[in-house]
């Protein structure tokens, strides 16, 4: 029992990982149609920046926000102006490849420039265990699964509560109707560009003590991420959430008592089952079509 | 006119496939076997994407499925045909039988079942080593011997790869040309219309899938000869991606578009190992310049190229038109 419940939290220590990680790429397709085949190495990068900028002398904190400041500059904003702006209007699919080849350079650029091998990367939580409800629970999981709950609210608050927020759900619903209402759609996406940068860099400043900073850390991420907004029904914020929880406590406790062989099969055969039975996802709506 | 440059175009690149192999090295041999092969593969899921529209992201799962049909089939001593014929058969009914469920949700839910399939499947390569041989794979794949002649010199392999690519070409121009093809293109353009002109939409989106899967495993059984050697990691969603890139560099629904896709993603990076460590980045950087120049692709530049010359022409026949009438 003690064993199971060990698991859950580790579970839903990397699920928030992945939800932190599905909420971006959600919004990112909810306002601007781009499906990121890039998030996995959004998330790669930015421990990058972050220790450059303390070889460069900077205490830990300051590499923080220059970390988060460069994730949202570039990975945000010229991401956008680059690559997404110019393929917008040409439909889903070569934006999307597009982006896969933007993670193969980015992924190349950071062994090529930076190193092949993994570097290590300091942790914000202390790296010792603690006991509750009489089970050990590292202190990384904690710090994991309070950022991440702590940014979801922010999140949610600055969605559903301030007029930025409202006007940035409006552009994602109907960008037609929002800008006639006045609404500068235009500056709402790249809002969201901005957030899904910040989002990477938090992410990346939780997953790379664990995982130790390397070039290769996208790949998994990138996939894990892609599952969960699907399974959350890709146009909910709240789903890609749920989704992302879901993934990492059934990724972790399949392992556990199903099989490791087919560890990575498990969490997509329980994605099937969730579409044959709901197919617009655990929370998802119906997107209505035009002909 | 145009037409008769196209054809001349044409005839010029059959020739260079034929003779300018002749001179390759054996690596150049394998590098032009390998891009026949993955043309085949590009051409089937050109088929599921730029006909049908639906998006596969298991084409190199189906490559696996056939490259390890041919792999355990042949050196138990099938001829490499029943082989292919197994595979072909194979490779259709998982199609079938992925698209079933998935199209009876949502269409594009197809991309996410197929996702799954592409990840059991190489999890069944690595771990049932009963059959597959395990992350060890299966080594020695013999090249087949086709009307007494062997085909284990790199040139006549390449002129057998040459041979079913040209059939394949052949096969899919009727099926393009076919009512069945229409079909596919106008549940492409607007689904509910053509839902409601008769066409049984979710058959015709179902056989597209499962053709362009079998065209998968075809290309499948021609790659485990080609390398000799066939293991799990070839066959990960890395392959996959890479077809789909194939097809939208190419050119998404345009018949020419797998051949210059596979031309772009098997001999690019080899043109640009000079770079060495460099290579892969500049690679990312032409693809991604390639697709904000051209979203459409490469055959989109050269339709651009010609409309742009073709609206050229037509104005300065007008403008001729103009000056003799005004000229009494």
């Amino acid at each position: 029992m003690a064993n199971f419940v060990a698991l859950l939290i580790a579970g839903l220590a990397t699920g928030a990982l992945y939800a932190l990680a599905a909420v971006g790429f959600t919004l990112l397709w909810q306002t601007s149609q781009t499906i990121n085949f890039a998030q996995g190495e959004f998330v790669m990068l930015p421990a990058f920046f972050m220790l450059a900028a303390m070889h460069a002398g900077l205490p830990f904190w300051a590499a923080i926000l220059v970390g988060l400041a460069l994730s949202m500059a570039i990975l945000g904003f010229a991401f956008k102006r680059l690559l997404v702006d110019p393929m917008l209007q040409h439909g889903v699919l070569p934006l999307a490849i597009a982006t896969m080849a933007l993670s193969t350079f980015l992924k190349e650029s950071v062994k090529t420039f930076y190193s092949a091998e993994a570097s290590p990367f300091p942790s914000i939580a202390p790296d010792s265990d603690i006991r509750l409800l009489g089970v050990a629970v590292s202190w990384q999981s904690i710090a994991v699964l309070g950022v991440g709950i702590a940014t979801v609210v922010a999140l949610q608050f600055l969605l559903n509560r301030t007029r930025t927020g409202r006007q940035m759900q409006a552009a994602a619903q109907n960008p037609t109707v929002a800008r006639i209402l006045g609404v500068p759609v235009e500056r709402m996406i790249l809002y969201t560009f901005l957030i899904n940068g910040a989002l990477v860099a938090l992410t990346s400043l939780l997953i790379s003590p664990i995982y130790l900073a390397k070039f290769s850390n996208g790949d998994t991420l990138g996939l894990a991420a892609f599952i969960a907004a699907i399974v959350g029904g890709f146009n909910q914020i709240r789903g890609a959430i749920v989704g992302g929880l879901l993934l990492g406590v059934v990724d972790n406790l399949s392992a556990a008592y199903v099989s490791t062989q087919y560890r990575g099969a498990i969490p997509l055969c329980l994605l099937i089952v969730i579409i044959l039975f709901k197919p617009n996802g655990l929370l998802g709506r119906a997107e209505e079509r035009t002909v | 006119m145009m037409a008769r440059l196209n054809y001349a175009g044409l005839a010029i690149a059959i020739a260079f496939l034929i003779l300018a192999p002749l001179e390759f090295h054996r690596y150049g041999l394998y590098i032009l076997s390998q891009w026949a092969v993955m043309t085949i593969a590009a051409i089937g899921l050109n088929l599921t994407l730029g006909y049908a529209g639906q998006v596969s992201l298991a084409q190199g799962a189906f490559v696996g499925v056939g490259a390890y049909c041919a792999a355990i089939l042949t050196t138990h001593g099938w001829p490499l045909v029943g082989a292919a014929a197994l595979a072909l058969a194979l490779c259709f009914v998982i199609g079938w039988l992925l698209g079933y469920p998935a199209l009876r949700v949502q269409h594009h839910y197809l991309a996410f079942v197929t996702l799954a399939f592409s990840t059991l499947a190489f999890l069944v390569f690595r771990n049932e080593s009963w059959l597959t041989g395990g992350t060890e794979g299966i080594d020695g794949v013999p090249r087949p011997n086709l009307l007494g002649l062997s085909t284990t010199p790199h040139l006549r392999y390449y002129y057998f790869c040459l041979f079913v690519l040209a059939l394949v070409t052949v096969a899919m121009l009727g099926l393009v040309r076919s009512p069945w093809g229409r079909a596919f293109i106008a549940l492409r353009e607007n689904p509910l219309r053509a839902l409601s002109l008769g066409v049984d939409t979710r058959r015709y989106i179902l056989m597209a899938f499962a053709i362009g899967s079998a065209l998968g495993g075809l290309a499948g059984v021609l790659y485990a000869p080609l390398v000799g050697l066939v293991e799990p990691p070839a066959f990960t969603l890395t392959l996959s991606l890479n077809l789909l890139m194939m097809v939208i560099v190419g050119g998404s629904g345009y018949f020419l578009g797998p051949f210059l896709g596979a031309l772009v993603a098997v001999l690019l990076p080899e043109w640009l190992r000079g770079l060495e460590n460099y290579y892969l980045i500049f690679y990312a950087l032409l693809v991604m310049g390639l697709l904000i120049y051209s979203p459409t692709g490469l055959i989109g530049i050269a339709d651009r190229f010609l409309t742009a010359r073709r609206a050229r022409a037509a104005s300065a026949a007008r403008a001729a038109l103009g000056a003799s009438i005004e000229r009494p």
